[in-house]
């Protein structure tokens, strides 16, 4: 079990391919059925009134909004940059959200929206979505986006490798992302719905923690399966269990297909319940989404003048 | 056995609210008795909270562009297909007619008759509504002007009390005959018509959430639905005096159309178009005619 193996040996287990397959494989399996019912069980939880107020401000305030589309132009960052930091223009007390994230080519666009702020910009890097790329493309990616002023990288693993069984390939392309980050935070992206199964998103998750992940994220939002409240559970898992046992603390981003107030408030009800209140904190839980900020404002109107919103008292993005 | 094939179990209808396409419950999970004009039990219908009027605020958003979208012939034809399915359950809507306003079978037969032709009436009007409402005007320069009726959005409609099929087809149909969508609050006392109504929508092409049934507490539902700030219409036809002036007020916010409470005395005399103008926004669109450019010629 190595929620009981001594933290020096998880220093062990990366020193080749073969320990740290043994270790990964070593893993407890996931109880799919369990785990899910688990998840649906946190879902009703009734969050009302002044939690609710509560839940829809940390949400807010823990919001990566994003646009990663070919098509973005330097206005469109602008005016994310301009939403991210001041989300409701006719509500003051709006907290911010916390970083915004766009393609590594944006982030000088973007740091000047946010500048002063305290709005971070995250960039993807790696050859993002797909991660097919040698690794030298890949750390230049990342030089890249940190040299532009980054405060965050969001890299993809290479799930081709990881699925190969090939750990040590995906360990050691993270750890050099890692080296080419410097101080910036690294966040790592594992794809959970090419992943396949339960088992290997505990793997991957524990792989990207001991390669030096800050944060690890479920995917892409380029795919078809994308953050899910089972998925998300089992990485909060990992995070607690990884704290436990090594004393690191490691940040957890769901990303794609969060799109309402609801389903965000049953994330942060997972959050509480599995991780701990530490980690309600937009420094170790981020949301990563676009539309959820809509609704979380309409939300945030709706309690504070007691009726329903609308979408034209929100911003078109 | 032969005496047991006479006993056969009465086979209750529940009924239900009509939102977004689909037969749901109240969320709430409260029903009331319906009774009717003797006092008699008749059903349970479903008694909305303010969260079904939510619920169906967003399924008439979300089928806003299409039905809007849709072509006027398209519409109509869709309409028309109303007609004929009320025509088929014409049976199972005198009896209900009849029990909710006390009404014999022949009255009650005669109000369905009226209320099919209605609806017949209305689809007729989908694709002429245009013609009479929008045309070319003469402007003073080289311009095509034109204006044509566009659908305002979302419309609230407190359907009238009385008369609780005729009435509601009267206040419905011309809202969605032009291309809104509709949250409609049945009749408190005698909804049973409009829920039926919802399963004759459910079969007849209409897309799911153009039309939203709602049983229930009128006052109680149509407060959020009048301070909903996505809703851009309410037709007060069902409210009593207090109630509209309150609904107007809240409606205020976001300034919606508001069609306010009109006596109507015979709801099967002809209509005229004025439920229709009431939900239409004029749009005008100035457009060069190009023939007259400086060098007298079109380019």
């Amino acid at each position: 079990m190595p929620t009981n193996a001594p933290t020096a040996a998880l220093k062990d287990v990366t020193s080749s391919g073969s320990t740290l397959r043994r270790f990964l494989h070593g893993l407890p399996g996931v109880d799919a059925v369990g785990l899910e019912a688990r998840a649906a069980s946190l879902g009703t939880r009734s969050i009302k009134t002044t939690a609710k107020a509560y839940a829809i401000d940390l949400a807010i305030s823990m919001v990566d909004l994003t646009t990663l589309e070919g098509a973005d132009t330097p206005g469109k960052v602008r005016a994310l940059g301009a939403k991210a930091v001041r989300p409701d223009p006719t509500d003051r007390t709006t907290p911010t959200t916390a970083a915004v994230c766009v393609y590594p080519d944006m982030v000088t666009v973007a740091k000047e929206a946010v500048a002063g702020s305290g709005v971070k910009v995250a960039s993807v890097a790696t050859a993002f979505p797909a991660g097919r790329a040698a690794l030298p493309v890949k750390l230049a990616d990342v030089r890249d986006a940190v040299a532009a002023g980054a405060d965050e990288i969001d890299m993809v693993i290479d799930r081709g490798a990881f699925l190969a069984g090939n750990y040590l390939k995906v360990y050691e392309e993270i750890a050099a992302v890692r080296e080419a980050c410097g101080a910036t935070r690294l966040k790592v992206i594992f794809e959970t719905g090419e992943l396949s199964t339960y088992d290997n998103i505990r793997r991957a998750s524990w792989l990207g923690m001991l390669a030096g992940a800050d944060f690890i994220k479920t995917s892409t939002g380029k795919v078809a399966v994308n953050a899910t409240p089972a998925n998300t559970l089992l990485m909060l898992e990992a995070v607690r269990d990884f704290r436990a046992q090594t004393g690191v603390q490691v940040g957890v981003k769901p990303a794609g297909g969060i799109r309402t107030s609801k389903d965000a408030i049953k994330f942060l009800v997972l959050v509480n319940e599995t991780a701990g209140p530490d980690w309600l904190d937009n420094h170790w839980f981020r949301f990563g989404a676009s539309s959820l900020l809509n609704d979380l404002l309409m939300q945030r109107q709706k309690l504070a003048t007691g009726r329903y919103s609308g979408p034209d008292y929100v911003t078109v993005d | 056995m032969s005496e047991r094939t006479n006993e056969r179990l009465t086979v209750f209808k529940t009924y239900k609210l009509y939102v977004g396409g689909k037969f749901p419950r109240s969320e709430s999970g409260r029903v009331y008795e319906v009774t009717d004009s003797k006092g008699n039990w008749l059903a349970n219908a479903p008694q909305s909270s303010r969260k079904d009027a939510r619920d169906a605020v967003v399924a008439a958003r979300k089928a806003f562009g299409g039905w809007s979208g849709a072509t006027a012939y398209n519409r109509g034809q869709i309409l028309y297909r109303v007609a004929e399915m009320l025509e088929g359950r014409r049976d199972q809507f005198v009896r209900e007619v009849g029990e909710a306003e006390g009404l014999g079978k022949s009255k009650a037969a005669a109000v369905v008759d009226a209320t099919i032709d209605r609806w017949v009436w209305y689809a007729g009007w989908t694709d002429k509504i245009a013609q009479v409402v929008g045309g070319g005007n003469p402007v003073a320069g080289p311009y095509f002007n034109l204006s044509s009726p566009e659908p305002t959005g979302v419309v609230a409609v407190l359907a009238p009390q009385e008369s609780s099929f005729l009435g509601l087809v009267s206040v419905l149909a011309p809202v969605i005959a032009t291309g809104n969508t509709a949250v409609v609050i049945a009749s408190e006392n005698s909804p049973l018509p409009a829920l039926s109504l919802g399963e004759v929508l459910a079969t007849s092409d209409v897309p799911g959430g153009v039309v939203n049934v709602l049983s229930g507490r009128t006052a109680e539902i149509a407060a959020p639905l009048a301070a909903h700030q996505d809703v851009n219409a309410i037709d007060l036809a069902g409210a009593d005096e207090v109630l509209a002036k309150e609904l107007e007020i809240a409606a205020a916010d976001n300034l919606k159309r508001v069609l306010r409470p009109q006596p109507v005395d015979d709801w099967s005399a002809t209509p005229g178009i004025d439920r229709m103008t009431a939900f239409l926004e004029t749009k005008t669109v100035w457009h060069p005619t190009g023939s007259l450019g400086a060098s007298g010629s079109a380019y």
